[in-house]
């Protein structure tokens, strides 16, 4: 029943922001459904193959902004083959066709070629904002494409993503009329930039905000641009190499002197650790630091930066910094609310932090509530302290170099380390586990970790009983990705209905069969149920009793996909 | 200066060479110290005959080798065998692809020439050939009067001038804690294996005078 009139009930909805909580706007009645979805601008899906872009075009006529994501996760390790699927062509396509005013482009884990940059370029008159994370297919002309034709473009934001260079001419495609720019990130480009039309488009960029640099913007470009730019709040400097008593970096000290609103730091792409020391006067305001591209950063001079950063917030940072200096972390920045240390030497895996710098960052650090921690080793004590140290985790991920690493005092599996964090934090949300572990931590997993959304599982467990666990305890389970574990058939097949609460479930290298995944696709008409098969031996006629190497089912309105390729089946 | 120097880091002298060599790490003990006495099979020309003869003198580097000149080979093989867990799992650990490239291309590596009280850094990523290489290390070093003598090009050796100046062999330790010599592995193979380079006196490297090329031209 209404008793508002439907605008209203439209403004009192632009004050419900979450998708989470617009759909739950939506479920309340027939008329709430119509007008929040004709209301909706801002609109997020997790996996593109889980809706065609008609069907969101037809309930949500006035979407402006959309969020999707591709390719499952463990493609970001390289267990995917790269055509796999994620083409956001089709979406961009449909959107064109339908006159939508769309103005903001977010896209993780997708395929996005040339072709469709210049399309978007193209189609959208108000076009503001391209968010790119972990992407492909696209080279520089791309980009030049959407520099020449998106008069009001705000935002470019590369991150991580796999650019074809064909050298820097796209930065000189922004016309002299484009003068709306608030963030420029193209930090991972491996090529060379204009670095004259980087500095004119800087000086003609008043609301300019956030700037990420690559590694062909050398030092003296830096502060010439700083000096246009003062008003950064987010910088990523480019290569930083110097002989420090030169004129340049006096001039960059100045420039430094006048940025007072940079809160957000990252880069240092190359760097020459003695001219940190003109950082110094930005740190005590920094509340987020990324110097995880940065190897040549460690020792005292990285110790001596982080003492000056009292207020950091976020710290992403390499494990060359050791337990040493986690220590300082720990001592310093007490604000701290997320942390992540990657391998320094990923292909070899010596890694230089142990429990004692996690232990050592829970103790100091009492608001941290999301952490990414490669180490070289872990014990139940730790993990047992950790927990009682730091009851908020929403987001822990604790991967050990070896993965199959029992407790390094102990010799026991890490069972009650990882029972201890599900069991202490009730609001975790995210967990990844590595080390020695039976089906026992399942059991806690399932018993303890209400609110968990996301696990990812390798070389875990003994039998199917820990996949069972887990499906029967964590009820708001959306997101399953397991590697290398024991788990079959039995495990997969015991509640069919869950899948369809859950967005996807990967297995790989586990014992689920053909015969299991075919028995689970003819249950459920609406998952796919994909299997890669990237060697020759095996067809879809083959013996269901043999393995299903890689498995990847997610639910879905949409129905098969009609792009899946040749080693692609959905069953 | 040379085109390179933007990526070549001055390291000063004793204190931080020192630290770096006696810091602690993770890693075995015997790994990334002085010669190993370890003869490879599978195309990998050693460098064990020269090691066998230095052996017991003083050296400008690690006096830390002399420790394992008692012992048997089979040990020195075995500690400095990185562990079995280094063997590469597809997609482990579980870091990004870009991520994993983007480290990947820092390549920095330490030049230690004997008799220099500096180490510097070289960014193997810069180079695209040993050829190229040795002539930036050539223009590094060029304050010192040397030459460095060049395996690769048997035409170079027999001409070069080993009067001018001192001569230095470039060696390298490759991850397995080997030293060996430039220009056996394929460029591309010795930039992802090679941990440091050391560019050693000519009156050192026993093995590989002139009057010995045939091994100069022995190559696989």
């Amino acid at each position: 029943m209404n008793y508002f009139p439907d605008e209203v009930l439209e403004h009192i909805f632009d004050f419900v922001t979450s998708q989470r909580d617009r759909n739950s706007v939506s479920q309340v009645c027939k008329p709430w459904y119509k007008i929040e979805s004709s209301s909706r601008q801002k609109v997020f899906v997790g996996n593109c193959y889980a809706i065609s872009p008609e069907r969101v075009i037809e309930r949500f006529p006035g979407l402006k902004s959309i969020t999707l994501k591709g390719k499952p996760h463990f493609a970001d390790f390289n267990l995917v083959p790269p055509d796999w699927g994620g083409f956001v062509y089709p979406w961009i396509e449909a959107f064109a066709r339908n006159n939508m005013g769309l103005e903001e482009l977010k896209l993780k884990r997708m395929i996005i070629s040339d072709e469709c940059l210049e399309l978007i370029s193209r189609s959208f008159a108000n076009f503001k904002s391209l968010v790119l994370v972990s992407c492909e297919g696209f080279s520089t002309d791309g980009l030049a494409a959407i520099a020449s034709n998106c008069s009001f473009l705000r935002e470019l934001d590369l991150q991580e993503n796999d650019v074809e260079d064909h050298r820097g001419h796209w930065l000189s495609c922004f016309p002299d009329t484009c003068t709306s720019l608030v963030s420029l990130n193209f930090a991972c480009l491996k090529g060379d930039v204009n670095l004259a039309a980087l500095e004119r488009l800087v000086a003609r960029s008043p609301n300019l905000r956030s700037l990420r640099l690559n590694h062909a913007v050398p030092l003296d470009i830096l502060q010439k641009i700083l000096m246009r730019a003062p008003h950064l709040v987010d910088l990523g400097v480019g290569s930083y190499v110097h002989d420090p008593d030169s004129e340049t970096y006096n001039k960059l000290v100045t420039a430094l002197q006048k940025c007072k609103s940079v809160r957000s730091l990252s880069g240092f792409l190359e760097a020459a650790p003695q001219c940190l020391s003109a950082f110094h006067l930005i740190c005590p305001n920094l509340t987020s630091l990324n110097l995880s591209y940065a190897p040549g950063i460690h020792g005292t001079e990285l110790r001596k930066l982080i003492r000056h950063c009292r207020k950091l917030q976020r710290l992403w940072i390499l494990d060359c910094i050791g337990d040493e200096g986690l220590e300082v972390v720990a001592s310093t920045c007490k604000d701290l609310q997320e942390i992540r240390v990657f391998p320094s030497d990923p292909f070899v895996g010596n890694a230089a932090v142990t429990e004692v710098g996690l232990v050592a960052l829970s103790s100091g650090c009492p608001k941290l509530h999301s952490i990414l921690y490669f180490c070289q080793q872990m014990t139940n004590a730790a993990l047992i302290t950790v927990a009682k140290n730091c009851p908020n985790f929403t987001r822990f991920r604790l991967c050990i170099l070896d993965p199959t690493k029992p407790d390094a005092v102990t010799n026991q599996p890490l069972d009650e380390g990882f029972g201890a964090i599900v069991h202490s934090c009730k609001g975790l949300r995210r967990l990844s586990m590595s080390g020695r572990l039976t089906d026992k931590v399942f059991l806690y997993i399932g018993m303890y970790a209400e609110q968990l959304e996301m696990i990812s599982i390798a070389f875990a467990g003994d039998t199917d009983k820990g996949m069972q666990y887990l499906l029967n305890g964590c009820k708001k389970l959306r997101k399953l990705e397991i590697r290398d574990c024991p788990f079959g058939n039995a495990a997969l097949l015991m509640d069919v209905g869950k899948y369809e609460t859950m967005r996807s479930l990967w297995m790989s290298s586990c014992n689920v069969t053909l015969g299991g995944c075919k028995s689970l696709a003819k249950k459920m008409p609406m998952l796919n149920v994909e299997i890669i098969n990237e060697t020759d031996q095996m067809d879809i006629s083959a013996d269901d009793r043999q393995k299903a190497e890689k498995m990847f089912l997610y639910r879905t309105l949409a129905g098969r996909r009609k792009d899946a390729p040749e080693f692609v089946w959905t069953l | 200066m040379s085109p390179e120097d933007g990526s070549n880091l001055l390291e000063s002298d004793a204190a931080s060479v020192s630290f770096k060599e006696t810091e602690l790490t993770l890693g075995l003990p015997g790994e990334s110290r002085g010669l190993a006495l370890i003869e490879k099979t599978g195309g990998k020309r050693g460098f064990s005959e020269t090691v066998d003869l230095n052996l017991g003198r003083s050296s400008t580097v690690d006096s830390d080798h002399k420790k394992y000149s008692g012992e048997s080979e089979t040990d020195v093989q075995n500690m400095a065998k990185p562990p079995a867990a280094k063997a590469q799992v597809v997609g482990w650990p579980p870091v990004r692809a870009y991520r994993k490239n983007a480290m990947k291309g820092c390549k920095y590596v330490k030049v230690a020439v004997d008799g220099a009280p500096y180490l510097r850094k070289v960014d193997l990523e810069m180079y695209n050939s040993y050829q190229q290489l040795l002539n930036a290390l050539q223009d590094m070093f060029s304050c010192s009067n040397f030459t460095i003598r060049n395996y690769l090009n048997e035409r170079a050796v027999t001409n070069q001038e080993v009067n001018n100046g001192v001569e230095y062999v470039p060696i390298y330790e490759d991850k397995d804690g080997d030293w060996m010599m430039l220009g056996d592995v394929p460029w591309k193979m010795f930039v992802e294996s090679c941990k440091r380079l050391r560019l050693m006196k000519s009156s050192e490297a026993i093995g590989f005078a002139p009057r010995t090329p045939s091994k100069c031209s022995s190559s696989n």
